[in-house]
């Protein structure tokens, strides 16, 4: 065997390997999926949606449960997103370079691997107890919000940081300000990295349990909440609620749970990838 | 973009709110006015099947009280409960000393009320055919700290049981249940072996057990009661004549007539005095009282006696009494 047709195997050899790798993350999530799937796509009906919790599985449904996903999500985006958006600008367009510069910059990347429970606890103290917003809808948002903020700086940094510097200069050149040019030029030439961020940050949000259950939500609610400072419950703690318990049907309800949480998570995503599409359009140099 | 995108999950939001929305409609049967406001609840995990079934019949038929249960364990509550977090905690033992001081310094006083028994099943894999019964000793010869790496083969628990190893299962130590089978059987709350696979989710050992024939494990009877046919349950010889002689197996009559000691307990709710004054606190307190018996049953616990409950009710009266604001 020559030395061209050696290289050639091993060629061959590394794409199937490539191939594999791919393959093994994608069957192992349709294996997944469709065995979620099987269980509980049958129990998905409107009075699953609409129905509060119930200790007989076949009455059970998700309402409060979902409304408190939808709820904390919203306003954790309405807390994270201008917060992390301002600060990823702020370190990138305005901070020096200097060595407080850079403690910060490694800090935030430490904060992105802080465990969920410790936000938990940190919010508990401060929000709950301290702040005086015992278990409500506001104090988890806060607790998800801190624990989403460093995803959202590190993308918002990354995609400025990507915008070309020519743009800027000429921008500059034409006679805009500082604060003009990144809101006509960096923002938008950036905003498809960050919206990816963002949905990566409430992706995120969306199925933390810990934290939460540290700041108080609870495992039986029969109300949605109406305003902030209700108490709630969201849907991965119902998940978890149902999966250990005794009875098989509620193994059936955590499942159909389950496909609703990925449901909610897939618009998301379709949205952002929607929104993603028609601004980066909207970009011409 | 942060706009469009804030319209869409706020119109999400408020359409589920829309269709959450309690309607107001009143008791047809209940001639005094509609209960409004919250009720409070956390604590054992234990007890979280009985107060689920409880505020889920209160709530419907008192729509517009809010009644939020959580489970964060009997210790989890009363931390709560003695800062005044919570209106009831629910309790699979009765309050600590070190608890009791909690309340008293955050000036809370409460009432202890007797809601039903639970009995903890000690239970083997339905192919083991020579273990039929356990007594206390040998519970606690296989369970104490000193046991540990030790005793790990069938045949040192008692003579002529097969030289096989023994597999054991049992609640992970946050758990109540893990509190009481310590204290119950090794004579120290939390006193016990670590070398045994540990888990809060019940289901996890029953799915354990059932899969291993050389496996013993306890948790609650609930849970027994639930997976009758996968498990096989032991009688426990407490070695003690006089409240039964020999073996007793776990059951409604053994449990309430406290034969099968010393695994068969009380389990409680705690109310504080400041939730007692208010009305909608009192009625879901009453309502409890008035369905524990059935609904403890239904989720597989043992009820209360008619004597024991009608004590339990005067109990609550007098202390609701006392607390109720002054006119």
């Amino acid at each position: 065997m020559n030395s061209s047709s050696r290289n050639r195997l091993i060629d061959q050899a590394f794409k199937w390997f490539g191939i594999a790798c791919t393959l093994f993350g994608l069957v192992m999530l349709g294996i997944f999926l469709a065995d979620i799937i099987r269980e509980g796509i049958a129990r998905i009906d409107w009075n699953f949606i609409v129905d509060g919790p119930s200790r007989k599985p076949e009455q059970a449904g998700i309402l409060p449960a979902l409304a408190g996903t939808i709820w904390v999500l919203v306003l954790t985006g309405i807390i994270a997103i201008p917060l992390g958006i301002a600060a990823g600008i702020y370190l990138e367009e305005y901070g020096k370079k200097n060595r407080f510069g850079s403690i910060i910059e490694v800090n935030i990347a430490n904060l992105a691997g802080v465990p969920s429970i410790i936000y938990g606890l940190l919010g508990l103290e401060i929000f709950g107890r301290i702040m005086g917003m015992g278990g409500s809808v506001l104090a988890g948002s806060c607790t998800l919000a801190l624990l989403v903020l460093p995803i959202i700086i590190v993308a918002t940094r990354e995609s400025v940081k990507a915008v070309p510097k020519t743009i800027r200069e000429a921008s500059f050149g034409l006679g805009a300000s500082k604060w003009q040019t990144i809101r006509m030029q960096v923002l938008p030439a950036a905003s498809g990295g960050i919206v990816t961020g963002v949905i990566l940050a409430l992706s995120r949000a969306i199925g933390e349990t810990a934290p939460l259950i540290v700041v108080g939500a609870l495992a039986y609610i029969d109300q949605v909440p109406t305003s902030p400072s209700d108490d709630f419950t969201v849907l991965p703690i119902q998940i978890f609620n149902w999966v250990s318990r005794p009875q098989k049907g509620f193994l059936v309800n955590a499942a159909a749970g389950i496909i609703v949480l990925l449901a909610v998570t897939f618009i998301m995503n379709g949205i952002a990838l929607y929104l993603r599409r028609r601004w980066q359009k909207k970009v011409k140099w | 973009m942060k706009k469009t995108s804030f319209v869409l999950l706020l119109a999400a939001a408020s359409m589920l709110a829309a269709c959450g929305g309690k309607k107001d409609d009143t008791n047809g049967n209940d001639s005094t006015k509609a209960l409004s406001g919250s009720v409070s609840i956390d604590g054992s995990s234990t007890v979280y099947p009985i107060t689920e079934a409880v505020a889920e019949e209160f709530g419907k038929e008192n729509k517009d009280v809010k009644v939020a249960v959580a489970e964060s364990g009997t210790g989890g509550g009363f931390k709560k409960f003695g800062r005044g977090e919570v209106d009831i905690n629910d309790a699979s033992r009765p309050i600590k000393p070190t608890e009791d001081s909690l309340c008293k310094a955050n000036g809370i006083n409460y009432l202890e009320l007797l809601v039903a028994y639970d009995g903890l099943a000690v239970v083997v894999n339905p192919q083991n055919d020579w273990c039929k019964d356990i007594t206390v000793a040998e519970l606690k010869m296989l369970w104490e700290p000193a046991a540990q790496g030790k005793v790990t083969r069938w045949s040192q628990v008692r003579k002529g049981w097969p030289d096989q190893e023994i597999h054991l299962f049992g609640a992970g130590s946050q758990s109540g249940t893990f509190d009481y089978f310590t204290e119950a059987i090794c004579g120290k709350s939390k006193a016990s072996r670590g070398d045994y696979t540990a888990s809060e989710d019940d289901n996890v050992l029953v799915q354990g057990i059932k899969g291993d024939k050389y496996a013993l494990g306890f948790f609650g009877l609930a849970y027994f009661e639930a997976n009758k046919a996968d498990l096989k349950l032991l009688p426990i010889d407490d070695g003690n004549a006089e409240n039964g002689a020999g073996a007793i197996a776990p059951s409604i009559e053994t449990v309430k007539n406290k034969t099968y000691a010393p695994l068969g307990r009380p389990l409680f709710i705690y109310i504080s005095d400041k939730a007692a004054r208010r009305p909608e606190v009192v009625a879901f307190v009453n309502y409890y009282l008035d369905n524990t018996n059935e609904l403890s049953k239904e989720v597989g616990y043992v009820p209360l006696g008619d004597d024991e409950l009608k004590a339990v009710k005067d109990k609550f009266a007098g202390f609701a009494g006392a607390a109720a604001p002054k006119q």
